[in-house]
């Protein structure tokens, strides 16, 4: 925080009214960004650090006392089912994301390219569609899941979450090619290439960045999601993370909130990791990309 | 050449294919009748019955499966769905090729030609089908049984086989507004879930909003440090974040009521605070659950505008600083308007979001505490008590698929509104 330390001798009333106008909106702005910073650390870092605590902790507080250990985390993938959690989170996000984002890029990238019949219309079904707050069919995800011998499954699970992203970043993604300039394809046809070399060489490279984001979000939609998955999977040890990590802590009477800690952060801090490196493409691929994020 | 008659053609159409022979494209004309006569056969050799099943919903329990009968019913409703979008189609190119052949362009008449014509214009529709088959399984389908379902009997004591299920017409949507227990949950429930939507997320933008405008003022140093640290809550998943909460909320061992609470009766000792129940009291727990909305919700705000702010020209600001504008007058004027024209789109997705935020009220208290009737918590929103009323000891399938049609159209209502006014649906081609 600069204040008007170094005020020449003689300034004039009016000048010194202005520097203390200033100091004061320096302060409260500065004040602003840490209270808030420090609203947003406090709880991070209460989880952070519990999870190198001692089993018996007594209260989940800021405490940077007391013995540390890594014991948590070799109990977990030895006295619980989180390693297989994990592993299945991965399967399930991971298929998602490759699927959807192939799907998702050809049909941005017609929608964006190529005039045909039903145009108009199938972008409002899109759009209309991507309302539908689908997580709330679940008894009929359950019946389909029952009939097609699906429940547990995850396959099923897994074209649900594509299913449900394909709309909104279909939108997306058709504003990110709507971008990339005309001209590109146009010059490209006069030397002969074909629709395939056009959208494979010469507009694909272009966007990248969104693809990056896309994979991001269809990757993330499954690890964040807890309803869907805790409906259609019974059995324990096909959970995926958010619903296993739920178990640690909804018994009142038997919290193990060590345990749920350390789960959370070898959850946490990849995705957050990812999420700072895919970071800068966000804004101007979600503002590009219109309405929806 | 001999002018074709366009509406004739069309008028052929009425038979798919007629209208193509016409037009002197034969094997446009025999694909197109190869498609009715599967769609006849279809129709003959299970479609008439499923329609019928459908109607019935079966007549011997144990034999019959009301549920699979409703499945294969929507699927019939789709596939018909679809034969008439063909139908129509149809009808459409046999005109449109009519008009063509009038003005001397050239149309398909072989197999070579057509399959040239298919992978140059059809490109498009090929590389859209696995979108749409996709989309179909995961979101039509299942809500077309939804809104079936909702026109049922479907609950705990109608479970197929063993039960045969029932059309009871709007009973389920008359119980929930006029039969007195379950009306007192869904306007408990409902406004609850107004409260929750509206304080949330208008806090959420409040506080994202405020963030851009004071974060992005030019003096400030360290702006790449605290960026990073007000994009953690969009960062770190968010079941991460709520559960952590649920636990720094307990009201025995939680760090609020523990260090807190207990650092503010330190420094401040005259103006003591008792340890707020915030687990078991409803009041207390939709104070903490809108708070923690707006940490988890505001970043993706801040982003935004952010981005929205660093576009706006910077003499926009000078001429009105010249003009003798005050910094109020500038906010108003200029920061606001603009943040709105461009935002205002992704503020209602935010609200719609929150309307259908169940992570956030089922994983901080599962939707406690206490009770409004019929399985609903003292928290629970509209989304959350479908899922209770689906996973609960006597579940309320049709009951749930009821509140589930509600919901929708209201979200859609809305957005469609919204969209409508902010020109979002303008699209260029």
């Amino acid at each position: 925080m600069e204040n008007a330390t170094a005020a020449p001798k003689n300034v004039n009333s009016k000048q010194n009214s202005a520097r203390r106008h200033r100091f004061w909106k320096e302060f409260f702005t500065y004040l602003y960004m840490v209270v808030l910073a420090i609203i947003i650390i406090y709880p991070v870092l209460i989880t952070f650090i519990t999870a190198f605590k001692d089993a018996n902790v007594q209260a989940f507080v800021l405490d940077f006392g007391g013995k540390w250990t890594l014991a948590n985390f070799k109990a977990l993938f030895t006295t619980t089912l989180y390693g297989s959690w994990y592993l299945n989170t991965m399967i399930i996000s991971i298929s998602c994301m490759v699927i959807q984002v192939i799907v998702v890029t050809l049909a941005g990238y017609v929608y964006s390219r190529y005039r045909f019949a039903g145009k108009k219309f199938s972008l409002t079904f899109f759009i209309v569609i991507q309302m539908v707050p689908t997580m709330a069919a679940l008894t009929a995800y359950y019946v389909l899941a029952n009939m097609l011998n699906a429940l547990d499954h995850y396959w099923f699970l897994t074209a649900i979450y594509i299913g449900g992203g394909i709309p909104q970043n279909t939108w997306l993604m058709k504003g990110y090619f709507d971008n990339v300039p005309y001209d590109l394809d146009e010059s490209a046809k006069l030397d002969g290439a074909g629709n395939f070399k056009i959208f494979w060489s010469i507009v694909l490279p272009l966007v990248k960045p969104m693809i990056a984001v896309q994979a991001l979000w269809a990757f993330m939609s499954p690890v964040q999601d807890y309803l869907m998955a805790k409906f259609l999977l019974t059995s324990e040890s096909h959970y995926t993370v958010a619903v296993g990590l739920q178990t640690f802590i909804n018994n009142a009477q038997n919290q193990q909130v060590v345990l749920f800690s350390a789960g959370a952060i070898l959850v946490a801090l990849p995705i957050a990791c990812l999420f700072f490196y895919l970071q800068r493409f966000f804004v101007s691929g979600l503002l590009a990309g219109g309405s929806k994020g | 050449m001999q002018k074709k008659d366009a509406k004739k053609a069309q008028r052929l159409s009425i038979i798919p294919g007629l209208g193509q022979f016409y037009n002197g494209q034969t094997i446009k004309g025999v694909l197109f009748i190869i498609i009715l006569l599967a769609f006849i056969a279809q129709l003959a050799f299970g479609g008439i019955n499923a329609f019928a099943n459908l109607v019935t919903l079966g007549s011997v329990s144990m034999q019959d499966n009301s549920l699979f009968m409703m499945i294969y019913g929507t699927l019939q409703i789709l596939i018909t769905i679809l034969f008439i979008i063909f139908w129509i189609a149809n009808m459409y190119d046999a005109k449109h090729v009519a008009q063509l052949l009038n003005n001397g362009k050239k149309v398909s008449h072989t197999f070579k030609e057509l399959g040239a014509n298919l992978v140059g214009g059809g490109f498009a529709y090929l590389l859209t089908i696995p979108a749409y088959i996709l989309m179909i399984f995961a979101i039509v389908f299942p809500v077309l049984v939804t809104l079936l379902m909702a026109f049922t009997n479907y609950d705990f004591a109608h479970i197929p086989p063993a039960m045969l299920l029932d059309w009871v017409g709007f009973k389920n949507f008359t119980s929930m507004f006029f039969l007195s227990g379950y009306r007192s949950t869904f306007n408990a429930v409902f406004g609850w879930t107004v409260i929750w939507t509206v304080c949330a997320t208008t806090l959420q933008i409040i506080i994202g909003i405020a963030t851009a405008v004071i974060a992005n003022q030019n003096f400030i140093k360290g702006k790449r440090f605290f960026g990073v640290i007000f994009l953690l809550p969009w960062a770190i998943p968010a079941f991460v974040s709520i559960m952590s909460f649920s636990n720094i909320f307990n009201d025995s061992a939680g760090a609020i009521n523990v260090q807190v609470i207990g650092l503010w009766n330190t420094l401040v000792p005259f103006a003591h605070i008792a340890p707020i129940h915030w687990m078991t009291d409803t009041f207390w727990t939709k104070v903490a659950i809108i708070m923690i909305q707006g940490w988890l919700g505001f970043p993706y705000i801040y982003v935004m505008i952010t981005g929205i702010l660093q576009a706006i020209p910077e003499d926009l600001y000078e001429a009105a600083t010249l003009d003798g504008a005050t910094v109020m007058q500038k906010f108003n004027r200029i920061t606001l308007p603009t943040i709105f024209a461009i935002a205002a789109p992704i503020f209602v997705t935010q609200y719609t979001f929150n309307f259908n935020n169940f992570s956030m009220i089922y994983l901080f208290n599962q939707g406690g505490p206490g009770d409004v009737g019929a399985n609903a918590g003292g928290t629970d929103i509209l989304i959350s008590w479908i899922y209770k009323l689906t996973t609960g000891t006597s579940p309320q399938y049709s009951l749930a698929a009821a509140v589930t049609l509600i919901i929708s159209v209201l979200v859609i209502g809305i957005s469609l509104i919204v969209f409508k006014k902010t020109h979002a649906f303008e699209m260029g081609d």
